[in-house]
């Protein structure tokens, strides 16, 4: 019993300070709300040009509320987001400084970037309609307002209601429409589903194939993954990818994005890693392997998504989509969207 | 309230356990009485009760099936002897070890429009599409009452398994002699006395599925854990959210008191240990099969076809899954969950000790008080517990850069102490309780009898509870063990840097509805579940024999 105890109680002390906080000097820690291995190869290119190790814990929530309560003494330096909504969050709680730096500045259009500096754009994504090559004409579905014309009625698939991503278009509707014209839309929109909203946007694409439905919501992203994957290129294969709402206001977008935490201990590598993403490797990195738009301008994206055809996108100020969210998901419970 | 001076310890013991343990509770309530808005007057309008409804349908669906499996299997290894009874009686343990997302994820995969069986049937009968034919639809409340059934039985199979096995043989032979058939024992006689442990497992069953998050989320089933998570991220309410958790945690106080309340003036001992186990009754031809048939089917189902998918998958995406970093990541999910598996066990054993010593209303109450953790969802737990933490963390480094101008930084908080507590807060429940039922069949002789002969309280615990539980303490050890590996939400919060264990592995791609690219850490994760099934399974067994 005795040997047991002693064993157990060493085993523990060991453990425990093997794990215990550690520091380097020639670091730069992350908080992502993005699955590391979408984005391990960049940081790896990164760690490689400037010899700053990349420290990551991801997590999908709850790193905010880390953030705020570690307060001064969090080791955090950059945060993560796969979408405007949680970057307007933890600029909100205070969380972020704001840096201005003239290559950030650069290279990132004012339009994806806060003012003063408090939180940046990396890649964006859009809202993309696909549609059945078989049982659907391109013609008839222009526009995002088109998915609540009834003539789709049993024909459409999505995600859940409130999921960000569909929370940011709902939002954008409000924008654009105010909330009561929002309201009928997505009323209409609810009445066309084919099935209850469930699993992610390939799921959808899926479904289109399997005659489920005839036409899902979808990030452009999707598209690219689904092509090279070969259990799921038939899938793509089924559909058209598609750019709504090209006769008026543009496509809808989203962004993935970074902003640097109000203590951040490793300032100045963190501004080299935000410089460093924001400039023509990694830029391009991001289209080629996760296929999003770069958002330098200078950058193209890669070919595939360039055979996808150009597109305009909406100019609605991101803030404003952020802004509008809890409203978004209010209206999504109001009208059951996810019953 | 009157306690004796050797008590006193105890007393203070379990005091203190119930404390540090119920911090992180504190926190979550804490933070409901901050809400940034009201988040009730919309929840109560519009979602609320479908979630209510769904989550008392997904309970009541999950608790009935896990009983009836558990139970059932439980009863036919123990009372029959039957072809493979030896290795279904463990095998019937397998399922435990899949996480119920995974198995969500498989039978999906299997069951939908281009899987196996569909593509099958639509070969077989010359089907065209989705219009020529009805499938059940595996994404619904029925799926996943289903998929959360499959795994979570073991929980009272495993329990009622010893329980059944406790039992001592002159009960049985008494009730025969009174002319009872052995159905007619299991009905008036050992099922009223495994009734302890049951009810122990099927709490676990019902909080376990309360907090589920990954299955209903993947099903689209909405339930007050989607509900939960909705007002935090979605509307940016955490404080709302925190009203949920506690609405959840009062859901379960109702139904641990609701058990207790019926059992109130049931005592039940066994004076000694049953000298022989109850002798299994041999059974032949069609009824031999039939029964291996039916204990069967749980494994094949929950263990077996989504062993086999995964396993096919890992093959086939090897070179994308397999990397260096495999053995940390194992050896990172191995040594959090032994030593969440030993604290929890040593914890739970002072608890259920304590309170068995002190009858009085205020240990009775702590010891209710510090398995409240399990009821909590585990994202949330996370939250209550960085929150104490960073604040004794940024108090000590406050005080330490005030007088001596040197500043601590973070010491608990983002280390694997942090997530090794909110094992043992969420887990504690499941030792504590395995650990008072078996405690609870010892009669008050042994202590007596003990403590006259002049050993004190911890002596008697050593040498005579212990040895006799320890078919019971190893079970909870196990439960707890493999319920850390699997455990997601807590450790994704609250790891340090560029800390990954199997689970977070797999949640990784899973997430993304991926899981092929990570099935070989979900393989893992479920082989390495197996081995303490395995090796605590046989320990029990010799005994037994």
């Amino acid at each position: 019993m005795q040997l047991y105890k002693s064993l157990i109680f060493t085993t523990t002390c060991l453990i425990l300070t093997l794990f215990t906080n550690s520091a380097y000097s020639s670091e730069v820690n992350v908080y992502s709300y993005r699955q590391p291995f979408l984005i391990q190869p960049i940081f790896d290119a990164f760690t490689r040009e400037s010899g700053i190790d990349v420290n990551v814990v991801f997590a999908k929530k709850g790193l905010s509320e880390r953030l705020k309560r570690e307060g001064r003494n969090s080791p955090a330096d950059l945060i993560f987001t796969v979408d405007i909504g949680r970057l307007i969050d933890v600029v909100n709680k205070d969380l972020v400084q704001g840096t201005s730096s003239t290559t950030l500045s650069n290279n990132i259009p004012s339009q994806y970037r806060d003012p003063e500096g408090k939180w940046f754009g990396l890649t964006t994504r859009t809202r993309s309609i696909y549609v059945s090559k078989e049982r659907a004409n391109l013609a008839d579905i222009q526009r995002y307002e088109d998915l609540s014309n009834p003539a789709w009625k049993g024909r459409i698939c999505t995600r859940s209601g409130k999921h960000p991503y569909n929370l940011a278009l709902i939002a954008s509707m409000i924008a654009h429409h105010g909330e009561e014209k929002a309201t009928n839309w997505l009323k209409g929109v609810k009445a066309n589903l084919a099935r209850k909203p469930q699993g992610n946007d390939r799921a959808q694409v899926k479904a289109i194939k399997e005659g489920v439905c005839d036409i899902s919501l979808g990030n452009n992203y999707y598209y690219g993954k689904m092509l090279n994957n070969p259990d799921q290129v038939e899938w793509a294969n089924a559909v058209h990818i598609t750019f709504p709402n090209q006769a008026d206001r543009g496509t809808h977008v989203n962004i993935s994005g970074m902003a640097l935490t109000k203590h951040a201990p490793n300032k100045a590598n963190a501004i080299k890693l935000m410089e460093f993403l924001s400039k023509k490797l990694a830029q391009k990195m991001y289209s080629e392997q996760n296929f999003e738009y770069p958002v330098n301008p200078s950058v193209e994206p890669s070919g595939l998504l360039q055979s996808w055809g150009n597109f305009k996108s909406d100019i609605l100020p991101l803030s404003e989509v952020a802004n509008l969210r809890k409203q978004a998901a209010k209206l999504v419970d109001r009208i059951g969207f996810d019953e | 309230m009157n306690i004796q001076a050797q008590e006193r310890p105890w007393f203070i013991a379990s005091l203190v356990i119930a404390l540090l343990i119920s911090l992180p509770i504190f926190a979550v309530v804490y933070l409901a009485f901050f809400p940034d808005e009201n988040a009730w007057p919309h929840l109560l309008n519009t979602v609320l009760p479908s979630y209510l409804l769904n989550t008392i349908i997904l309970m009541a669906g999950v608790g009935f099936l896990t009983l009836a499996i558990g139970t059932g299997s439980a009863w036919l290894v123990v009372t029959y002897d039957f072809p493979g009874k030896r290795w279904l009686s463990w095998a019937l343990l397998l399922p435990f070890a899949v996480p119920a997302y995974v198995v969500a994820y498989v039978y999906t995969d299997v069951l939908e429009y281009a899987g196996p069986v569909q593509t099958g049937l639509r070969a077989l009968f010359s089907w065209e599409s989705s219009q020529d034919y009805w499938f059940p639809e595996i994404r619904s409340m029925g799926g996943a009452i289903l998929m959360m059934s499959l795994v979570l039985y073991p929980y009272i199979y495993m329990l009622a398994r010893s329980a059944f096995l406790e039992q001592s043989i002159s009960l049985y032979r008494i009730a025969r002699s009174l002319g009872s058939s052995p159905l007619q024992f299991f009905y008036r006689v050992s099922l009223p006395i495994a009734r302890p442990a049951l009810a122990v497992g099927l709490a676990l069953v019902l909080m376990e599925t309360l907090n589920d998050f990954g299955t209903v989320d993947y099903f689209a089933v909405r339930t007050l854990t989607a509900g939960l998570y909705d007002t935090w991220l979605n509307m940016g309410n955490l404080g709302g959210a925190a009203q949920i958790a506690v609405l959840m945690v009062v859901v379960v106080i109702i139904l641990i008191s609701l058990e207790r309340y019926s059992r109130r003036q049931q005592k039940q001992f066994n004076s000694r240990n049953p000298g022989a186990p109850i002798p299994s009754i041999k059974l032949t031809g069609k009824y031999a099969y039939g029964a291996s048939a039916l204990a069967f089917t749980p494994v094949l189902f929950g263990f077996i076809i989504p062993f086999m998918v995964l396993a096919n998958y890992a093959v086939r995406y090897f070179e994308i899954s397999w990397s260096n970093e495999f053995l940390t990541y194992a050896l990172n999910s191995f040594s959090l969950a032994s030593m969440a598996a030993i604290i929890t066990l040593i914890l739970g054993l002072i608890l259920a000790y304590s309170k068995r010593m002190n009858k009085n209303k205020a240990t009775r109450f702590f010891v209710g008080f510090s398995s409240l953790g399990y009821a909590v969802p585990g994202a949330v737990l996370a939250i209550g517990i960085i929150i104490p933490f960073a604040a004794l963390d940024n108090f000590v480094d406050g005080l330490m850069r005030e007088y001596f101008q040197f500043s601590t930084g973070l010491i608990l908080s983002g280390t694997a102490f942090a997530i090794v507590f909110s094992y043992s807060v969420r887990f504690l429940a499941v030792a504590s309780g395995s650990i008072e039922s078996s405690l609870d069949k010892i009669t008050p002789n042994m202590d007596m009898a003990s403590r006259s002969m002049g050993h004190s309280h911890l002596s008697t615990l050593i040498r005579v509870h212990i040895p006799m539980i320890r078919r019971g303490a190893l079970t909870a050890m196990l439960v707890v063990f493999v319920d850390c590996l699997k455990e997601l939400p807590a450790t994704l919060i609250l790891r340090p840097f560029n800390f990954e264990t199997l689970a977070t592995q797999v949640y990784q791609f899973a997430s993304d509805e991926l899981l092929e690219q990570s099935a070989l850490s979900a393989l893992v994760i479920v082989l390495v579940g197996i081995i303490p099934v395995v090796l605590l399974d046989k320990s029990i067994n010799k005994k037994q024999l």
